[in-house]
C-alpha cells in the first residue's frame, strides 16, 4: 500500500509534552524539528530529546521524519549523527537550494550509515525548498538523489526571499508550487504543501487545502492537530469518484476480456490516463480506508 | 566524562524536567529529586538518572531534578543534555543503531 503524506505534523523538537502526545493524532506523519523552531542554545537539548523518542516511543505505523539543521555546519552534522542511527526516521533536509546540498547531506548519511553498520541507503531524505533559487532548481533538486521520497515548499522563506508576503488566495506561492509539482512528479517523489500558520481561519484554510489538492501536491505540512480533519476531508475521495473509478476499471477489464480495443463508457471514450486517475483514486480510497478489497465502500 | 562545571537542562514545564549537575568533588552520586509525582515513580526516576549518568561514565556528580511529569525518555535527554554542558564535552556519543 502506497505511503499516504496527506498529513505532515510539525513538532518543535524541544518540547516534551509535544512530542510525548505527537503519536495520538489521526496525521500520516510527524515531523520532530531541530532547525528553526529550536533556539541556538537549545540545539544539543533538542537532538537528545528526539533522539531518546525516536529509541524509545512507539508511534505507530506514523511516518517518522526530522529536520535537521544545515548539513555543512557541526549542529547540523550532530543532528545526522542522532537521527540516522536510530533508523527510524526520514531526514528533513531545510533550505535546499540545488542538487549540491542534497549529495552534501546524503554524502553525511552514507558515512554514518558505513560507520554503524546500517544498510546502505536504507535512511530516505526529503528536501524543503525555501527560496527562490531553490525554485529554480527544484528539478535538479528533485531528481539528486534515490532517497529522496519527497519535496516540500517552505512558504515563509520563500516569500520572504521574494520580498512579499503571503496573501488569502496564495497568488505570489502559485509559481513556486507548480515548479515543486512538475519537479517532484518529474522525479516520481512526493510534493508535500508549504503550513498554514493561521489556525483560526478554518475556511481560509480549507480554501488553501482545496487549492493544493486540485493542483496534485500529495499533502500538507500543519502545525496543528486541528488541521489534521480538514486536510484528510479534502483528501478522502468521495462515494461518486469512488464509484466512477471502480466503474472505469470494471470496463477496462470488461473490453480486456473481450479483446476489444476501444473502450466507452457512459458514451465517453476511456483512454490510458483516464483509467490511471482511476486506478489512483481507488488506492487512494483503499489506503485511506474507504474501499475495501472487492470493491466495498 | 568527567563534570567539570553545574550546567542545566531542561525546563519546568508540563512533561519535562529541569536537570542541574555540578561537580561533587570525588563523593560520588547525590540526586536530589523534586518531583510532581514523587510517591509513585520517585524510585524509577533515581534510577533512570543513575543509569543515564552511568552510561556516561560519569562518577561523581551532585544533580538537581525537577520533574513535572517526564517520561523516561525526556529524564534521559535532559540528564544527558546536562550532563555534556557540564562536561564541555561535544563530541557526542550516541548508543548503537537501534534495532
Amino acid at each position: 500500500m502506497r505511503q499516504l503524506r496527506r498529513t505532515m505534523l510539525f513538532v518543535p523538537g524541544n518540547q516534551p509534552g509535544m512530542i510525548k502526545d505527537a503519536g495520538i493524532y489521526d496525521q500520516d506523519s510527524i515531523m520532530f524539528d531541530l532547525e528553526d523552531s529550536v533556539s541556538v542554545l537549545e540545539k544539543d537539548a533538542a537532538r537528545f530529546l528526539v533522539y531518546q523518542a525516536l529509541c524509545s516511543i512507539d508511534y505507530g505505523s506514523k511516518e517518522l521524519v526530522v529536520r535537521v539543521n544545515d548539513p555543512t555546519t557541526k549542529c547540523g552534522i550532530d543532528d545526522l549523527e542522532a537521527i540516522v542511527r536510530t533508523q527510524k526516521a526520514i531526514i528533513r533536509l531545510p533550505k535546499t537550494e540545488n542538487a549540491q546540498d542534497v549529495l552534501v547531506c546524503q554524502q553525511e548519511v552514507e558515512r554514518i550509515e558505513a560507520e554503524n553498520g546500517i544498510p546502505a541507503g536504507s535512511t530516505k531524505m526529503m528536501a524543503a525548498i525555501e527560496s527562490a533559487a531553490g525554485v529554480l532548481n527544484a528539478k535538479e533538486i528533485a531528481c539528486s538523489s534515490k532517497r529522496l521520497v519527497g519535496i516540500a515548499l517552505g512558504a515563509e522563506d520563500y516569500v520572504t526571499d521574494l520580498k512579499t508576503r503571503r496573501s488569502p488566495d496564495g497568488i505570489e506561492l502559485l509559481f513556486g508550487r507548480s515548479m515543486i509539482l512538475l519537479a517532484a512528479r518529474a522525479a516520481g517523489i512526493d510534493a508535500i504543501d508549504t503550513v498554514y500558520s493561521d489556525i483560526n481561519n478554518e475556511e481560509g484554510f480549507r480554501q488553501e487545502v482545496e487549492l493544493i489538492h486540485q493542483l496534485g501536491f500529495d499533502g500538507k505540512s500543519i502545525i496543528n492537530p486541528r488541521q489534521i480533519k480538514t486536510v484528510h476531508e479534502v483528501y478522502t475521495p468521495s462515494q461518486k469518484d469512488i464509484q466512477k473509478a471502480l466503474d472505469i476499471v470494471d470496463a477496462i477489464e470488461e473490453a480486456h476480456r473481450k479483446g476489444s480495443g476501444v473502450i466507452a463508457l457512459n458514451g465517453k471514450m476511456i483512454d490510458k490516463p483516464v483509467v490511471a486517475r482511476a486506478q489512483r483514486t481507488l488506492d487512494l480510497a483503499r489506503a485511506v480506508g474507504v474501499l475495501r478489497e472487492g470493491g466495498e465502500i | 566524562m568527567e563534570i567539570q562545571q553545574t550546567a542545566v537542562a531542561g525546563t519546568m514545564e508540563s512533561s519535562d524536567i529541569m536537570v542541574t549537575i555540578s561537580p561533587n568533588d570525588g563523593k560520588g552520586m547525590e540526586i536530589d529529586l523534586d518531583s510532581t509525582v514523587e510517591k509513585q515513580y520517585g524510585k524509577a526516576i533515581r534510577k533512570t538518572i543513575e543509569d543515564t549518568l552511568k552510561e556516561l561514565e560519569i562518577c561523581h556528580a551532585r544533580v538537581r531534578a525537577v520533574d513535572k511529569g517526564a517520561l523516561d525518555c525526556a529524564i534521559q535527554a535532559r540528564v544527558k543534555a546536562a550532563a555534556y554542558r557540564a562536561s564541555g564535552e561535544q563530541a557526542y556519543r550516541w548508543g548503537d543503531a537501534v534495532k
